[in-house]
């Protein structure tokens, strides 16, 4: 199968590869996918408390070289939207601009559900850190 | 001596012709292009003394009493077809049951699907960690209805050489018939089958750098006599068995191939092992966490499969594929988006069968490759697992299995 240029450059410079401490204020953490399937993605986002905007954005995938491309992708987008404007990231934005074929659809869906579920676990921990300001 | 690229590591995929095949060939497309069934002319008669010569060759490469026993096909796909439906159809009456391997190639696994669907019972013998089959789960899995026991010769993917010897008396032993998929073995390995009891045996010319598009099978004449219920019907071809004109040029190159193969095997065998096991030395003494697949001592020469944990086996081609050409057993790059069901059927995780490359030397690997191809290896693979959570998890000491992973 030949890949799209994009997928290439993804692949040979990938963006954002990294990790954040998980327990740091503002970063949030999404690890979806599941090693038999072939694909695991982690997320990370790194979210500036007093303006709601992801000031920086890492990732590090098990997959081929789409997922990889996909996640890459990811991050690049994240950084410098508000939470709310990530949440909006669609899978096919990541299809098309990464002109995935079909059977690589899944791997934008991934990149998707990172997505989500690293927002998903920053608002729970700003949800609980807010509750622990409030009852003190 | 300069490398060329890209280099061509995938040879149990296919192998490029030996220029001698190509130039025995040459002829019969055009000066001696005659039909060997045509038995009033010289045109004809040069065919078919050209043909005799390669069922010759190849009846003497596999240690056929008669060359009569071979029967040209279209490739290996086609002769297992032949002799697993070929059989099940003429044996009807005297049994419903085949006995086969959870790794045998899909044509294989295949055929005994579509039998099932008509009727016929099929069971499928594990594999045992090296993958090596047991015989005695063969032996247990045979009933008073078997017909046929079909066994890989050589495993396509982890090389595994099974005990061909063994099987073939079992089914002696107990009148059944036995077919050997043996188109990764022959030309690379001693094949013999009177020494071995093989009653059927399916090759083909393009791994042993013959051309694409012409294979055999064998079929045993004498003790027992197998017949054979043809697949294809017409003018009544390789004895009634498969119908069609022979395509001379490509069973010239098949019989040459079969030659070569001959005369050079012991010595290319073990070239190839040496340059194997460096290959295999480069890469395991750099990477921790790197599987070798299939057992080591029981391989073909030419074969390599490391199933590499934490990186998955398409993003390790990729990193690789400008220059090297190998194949893995990762979904993403199998025609049905499953991992390879041969390293499942080792006992590996999903991950590790996701995570498996198969390096196939060949005739003309030199050193160099190997020292390139091992060392390029390993960088990628180091590079991929800078990128991969899981190698970042399992280095911060989680257990892997502890995880409860959201799949898709």
């Amino acid at each position: 199968m030949a890949y799209s240029d994009k997928v290439v450059d993804h692949y040979n410079n990938p963006r954002n590869v990294g990790s954040f401490g998980k327990d740091t204020p503002g970063v949030g953490t999404g690890l979806v996918g599941a090693p038999e399937c072939g694909d695991v993605m982690k997320l990370q986002i790194k979210v500036n408390l007093e303006t709601g905007v992801i000031e920086d954005a890492k990732f590090k995938t098990f997959g081929c070289g789409s997922a990889i491309a996909s996640s890459s992708l990811a991050t690049e987008w994240l950084k410098g939207k508000t939470v709310d404007e990530a949440a909006k990231i669609k899978n096919t934005d990541i299809v098309n601009e990464l002109k995935l074929p079909p059977v690589k659809i899944h791997c934008s869906v991934l990149a998707e559900d990172a997505i989500k579920a690293a927002l998903a676990d920053y608002r729970d921990k700003s949800a609980t850190t807010a509750a622990a300001a409030a009852s003190k | 001596m300069a490398l060329k690229f890209p280099i061509f590591m995938d040879a149990q995929s296919t192998t490029p012709a030996d220029p001698r095949v190509v130039e025995a060939m040459l002829p019969y497309f055009t000066e001696k292009f005659g039909h060997p069934a045509s038995r009033n002319h010289p045109f004809g008669w040069e065919a078919e003394a050209a043909v005799d010569v390669a069922r010759q060759r190849l009846a003497t490469l596999i240690g056929a009493r008669d060359p009569k026993e071979l029967v040209f096909t279209s490739g290996g796909t086609e002769s297992i077809n032949l002799a697993l439906k070929g059989v099940a159809e003429m044996y009807r009456e005297k049994g419903d049951h085949i006995v086969t391997t959870v790794i045998e190639q899909r044509a294989g696994l295949d055929v005994c699907k579509r039998l099932e669907r008509q009727g016929f019972r099929v069971s499928y013998v594990p594999v045992q960690p090296d993958g090596l089959i047991d015989i005695e789960a063969i032996r247990s899995a045979i009933t008073d209805r078997t017909i046929l026991m079909s066994v890989m010769f050589a495993n396509n993917e982890i090389g595994t050489i099974q005990d061909i010897q063994a099987i073939g008396k079992l089914a002696k032993e107990k009148g059944i018939l036995f077919h050997a998929d043996a188109t990764q073995a022959v030309g690379k390995i001693p094949v013999d089958v009177e020494a071995m009891g093989i009653d059927l045996l399916s090759c083909t010319a393009h791994l042993i750098y013959g051309p694409k598009g012409v294979g055999a099978l064998y079929v045993r004449r004498k003790a027992p006599r197998v017949r054979l219920a043809p697949m294809m019907d017409g003018g009544g071809h390789e004895r009634g068995m498969r119908s069609g004109t022979l395509p001379v040029p490509l069973i010239v190159g098949f019989g040459k191939a079969a030659e070569i193969a001959r005369a050079e095997m012991a010595a290319e065998g073990e070239r190839l092992a040496k340059l194997r096991d460096r290959l295999q030395d480069i890469i395991l003494s750099s990477v921790d966490e790197a599987y070798l697949n299939g057992r080591p001592d029981r391989r073909l020469p030419q074969n390599l499969n490391i199933s590499f944990a934490y990186v998955e086996g398409e993003s390790v081609l990729m990193g690789l594929n400008k220059e090297t050409a190998l194949s893995s057993g990762s979904a993403c790059t199998s025609a049905t988006l499953e991992p390879s069901y041969v390293i499942a059927a080792l006992g590996a995780s999903a991950e590790l069968a996701h995570s498996s490359i198969r390096f196939s030397l060949h005739r003309f690997t030199t050193p160099e490759e190997v020292e390139y191809v091992g060392q390029r290896t390993v960088e990628v693979i180091k590079r991929l697992r800078d990128m991969s959570p899981l190698y970042e998890l399992a280095k911060e000491g989680v257990d892997l299995k502890t995880i409860k992973w959201k799949a898709e």
